[in-house]
């Protein structure tokens, strides 16, 4: 170089320096490519991130409680549940004044239900007292402790009280807690009664009966996507329309197909039956259960395995079998040591998408799962449409979310994502 | 043919034909035997059925009639790892997911062969080739020309008797291609196996064979060392496939102690050697290399027939005189002549008379 200032920021020809002049040039162009992208990016934020937030803010809120009480939140503050007694007349006061308000904006109700959810009877306790504290005079019908007792001798309970102080914070564990069978108690964390301890089970049946779709695709797919791969060009683009033709028929079309062929009248067992392979009085029971929900969703994700598989497998030249068998290896050698490590960016690929899909699939565990075979989704719509505990099923939500990316984190870190090959 | 290699039927095609479609014959009647330790290249046209053969031997496609035999035993029914048959392929076929060393001890591998017999021959697979601090790295980091080693040696490495190739240097250039050639050549002479060589490019099969089957349409239209083949083609498809020629047309006028008389289509008489033209009256086509026309006519015998020629083009390439002449209507004649001392260098526009000792002119089919 030949003089020093050859070691400072290089300068463009206008002095500034170059890197600076270069930033300005380039911004206007991302400037413009962001204008172009702008409406898919507010369709995605809009449509996609905003619900995803809002569903995992659902899965901790809890304003119901202060937003409804407020005055009995605050007087509640000061009573100990460990001594055993009913709160004092202050509180019993506070509430009287809340419920009045409550009643009159019909909000009562609706704290109750969600109260409802961590202890039953709560919800008809307030539905109740709404209607005779409507008649109440606040200034002058005093002391209220005694008159809450006697509408119901439930306010003394020192439980309830308790519940009602552990869930008047603005944000709550306990909807996390209740979809792992846990419970937000007096005493802390502890197990939700047996016959209320679902949601591990739930888990636990999603992801095993979601590995065992993927391993069923996985080895009904990849010899079909042989196929496509190594036929000739009429034959192929043959099986493929073959493939895509489920997604031309209704998804429900498909599953209520599969009720036909699976019932115990159905024309599976009707054929077993002829043959004399089951006897007519001991019909298998392949629907309603985990069997029938394995075949048909096996079926329905089938094509999501086979086109990821068949695109990396097209990119495999022949050769390369031909090669192997011309260095002596049989059949089967050639393929398990030279097509098959080549292919394994495909199975991933098409793993990835079955698993995540049917982690999350519903209409057809709804339709022919029975009580056995219904996945946690399921519990998720009916915590949604039906029981409207949406905060709990946001939380089973959020739970399935989290897993997903976990199990994405750990392929990642065993297979490595870039050994996935999508298109 | 090199003097240690006689042709003992090491590979014979006995009457070999194969159709893809069943309506086609891709190879029509292929008859051909190669000796042990024979180089032998398959040259032609794109087309002419020379990778179709190449698979037949080495098992991937089925012949539709006739026997392959292989050291004197049929294979028609040997699965492809069976036959023991080395194949270098024209994009390489190295595994892209295995190591060079990996990828040369697959074979190896496969044969069950020991671990430490394995990596010796590796070792001494990749330093033959030269590629001996390679062994760890992934095919796609190296350079084509160092892949086609790596192609070699992986099969070379379990010792086939038979090594068969198919455009291996297809897809290099011409420096890099000249230097593969030479070190295949002297690999497969060295080792003493017996090499199968396809290719298109005439000078490849020339420089490196011991002996060139020509294909055109599913036929070997000549078999021979590369000098025959040049000096002496045995058809008319083989003269114009292999180096410059000139060709004209004409009618046999007589057949006369091995020399015959041809009338030219344009006017003019010429002598040629009869090839595979029997009596007069015949179509002919007689043809003639370019650096076998004398236009000096003291190197003629006095007795021969010339031709009149205008000169329309005259180059100076160093060592040779390239000259393009118009003769009997024929725009493209050339003629090469070495840069001696006392030849005539012409100038366009002249007109100078041409003519040729009898036997390099050749009188072919037409
Ligand atoms: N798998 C196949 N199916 C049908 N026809 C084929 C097949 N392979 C080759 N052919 C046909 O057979 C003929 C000979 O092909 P081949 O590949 O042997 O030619 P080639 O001499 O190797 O040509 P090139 O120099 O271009 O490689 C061609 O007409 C080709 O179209
Ligand atoms: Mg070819």
């Amino acid at each position: 170089m030949s003089d020093a200032t050859d070691t400072g920021p290089v300068l463009a020809a206008d002095g500034t320096p170059l890197k600076r002049s270069l930033n300005r040039a380039l911004r206007r162009e991302k400037l413009r490519a962001l204008m172009l992208i702008a409406p898919l990016l507010l369709f995605v934020l809009v449509t996609f991130i905003a619900p995803i937030a809002d569903m995992l803010f659902r899965s901790v809120e809890n304003n119901i409680v202060e937003d409804t009480l407020p005055r009995t939140v605050v007087a509640l503050e000061s009573w100990d549940r460990m001594t055993g007694e009913p709160p004092d007349e202050a509180v019993f006061a506070a509430l009287a004044e809340d419920l009045v308000i409550a009643v009159e904006t019909k909000t009562h109700t609706r704290l109750g239900s969600r109260l409802n959810y961590e202890m039953t009877g709560i919800s008809s306790l307030f539905r109740k007292s709404g209607r005779s504290v409507k008649r109440w005079d606040l200034a002058t019908d005093g002391p209220f402790r005694e008159k809450f007792i006697e509408l119901d001798e439930d306010w003394a309970d020192v439980g309830m009280w308790a519940m009602i102080q552990i869930y008047s914070s603005r944000y709550t564990s306990g909807y996390f807690l209740n979809s792992v069978d846990l419970q937000l108690s007096p005493d802390g964390i502890a197990a939700r009664e047996e016959d209320q301890r679902i949601y591990i089970t739930l888990f636990k049946r999603t992801i095993f009966m979601s590995l065992t779709i993927m391993f069923s695709c996985v080895l009904l797919g990849y010899p079909i996507a042989w196929l496509l791969a190594n036929l000739s060009a009429k034959a192929s683009n043959m099986l493929l329309i073959l493939v895509l033709l489920p997604f031309w028929t209704s998804l429900l079309v498909r599953t209520s197909a599969w009720k036909v062929l699976l019932q115990q009248q159905g024309v599976i067992n009707d054929v077993l039956v002829w043959v004399g392979l089951v006897d007519d009085g001991n019909r298998l029971i392949m629907i309603n259960n985990q069997f029938g929900t394995i075949v048909a969703m096996t079926h329905i994700l089938l094509p999501f395995m086979i086109l990821p598989l068949y695109s990396v497998m097209q990119t495999i030249p022949p050769t390369y079998l031909r090669a192997a068998k011309s260095l002596g290896a049989t059949n089967w050698t050639a393929f398990w040591r030279v097509y098959f490590p080549q292919s394994v960016p495909g199975i991933g690929a098409g793993c990835i998408l079955v698993f995540i899909l049917s982690i999350g699939y519903y209409i057809t565990p709804e339709l022919v799962g029975g009580t056995k075979g219904v996945f946690i989704s399921n519990r998720i719509a009916y915590h949604i449409s039906s029981s409207l505990n949406w905060g709990l099923g946001a939380a089973l939500g959020t739970i399935l979310l989290a897993a997903v990316l976990l199990l994405y984190w750990a392929y990642d870190k065993i297979v490595g994502i870039d050994n996935v090959k999508l298109g | 043919m090199t003097d240690s290699a006689k042709d003992d039927g090491f590979v014979v095609f006995d009457h070999v034909q194969k159709s893809y479609d069943g309506e086609i014959l891709v190879v029509k009647d292929l008859n051909l035997s190669i000796g042990r330790g024979e180089f032998l290249t398959m040259l032609g046209p794109s087309g002419s059925g020379k990778t179709t053969c190449l698979m037949m031997l080495a098992g991937f496609e089925t012949a539709t009639h006739g026997d392959i035999r292989l050291g004197g035993k049929p294979i028609n029914n040997i699965p492809p790892h069976k036959r023991g048959i080395g194949m270098v392929f024209q994009n390489y076929a190295l595994f892209p997911h295995m190591t060079i060393a990996e990828n040369l001890s697959f074979p190896l591998e496969v044969r069950k062969i020991g671990k430490s017999d394995r990596e010796a021959k590796v070792k001494r697979a990749l330093d033959m080739v030269e590629m001996g601090d390679f062994g760890g790295r992934r095919p796609a980091q190296l350079s084509g020309g160092q892949q086609q080693r790596v192609a070699l040696a992986r099969a070379l490495v379990f010792e086939p008797e038979l090594v068969l190739m198919d455009e291996p240097l297809g897809a290099l250039d011409k420096q890099l291609r000249e230097k593969m050639q030479f070190e295949i050549t002297h690999l497969a002479h060295s080792l003493g196996i017996t090499v199968v060589y396809v290719t298109h490019d005439q000078t490849e099969a020339l420089t490196m064979s011991d002996r060139v089957a020509v294909f055109d349409d599913g036929r070997i239209q000549q078999i021979a060392p590369p000098d025959q083949l040049y000096e002496a083609p045995e058809n008319s498809f083989v003269a114009q496939f292999i180096g410059e020629n000139n060709t004209m047309e004409g009618t046999i006028e007589e057949i006369k102690n091995g020399v015959a008389l041809v009338k030219l289509d344009s006017g003019g008489m010429i002598d040629a050697k009869p090839i595979n033209v029997s009596k007069a009256g015949e179509r002919t086509r007689v043809s003639i290399r370019p650096e076998r026309v004398e236009y000096n006519r003291d190197r003629l015998s006095p007795d021969a027939h010339t031709l009149k020629a205008e000169v329309l083009e005259f180059i100076y390439m160093g060592d040779i005189f390239r000259t393009r002449l118009r003769v009997g209507g024929n725009d493209e004649f050339i003629v090469k002549t070495r840069n001696a001392p006392d030849q005539r260098r012409l100038t366009p526009g002249e007109t100078i008379e041409i003519g040729w000792m009898p036997d390099d002119c050749r009188a072919l089919d037409a």
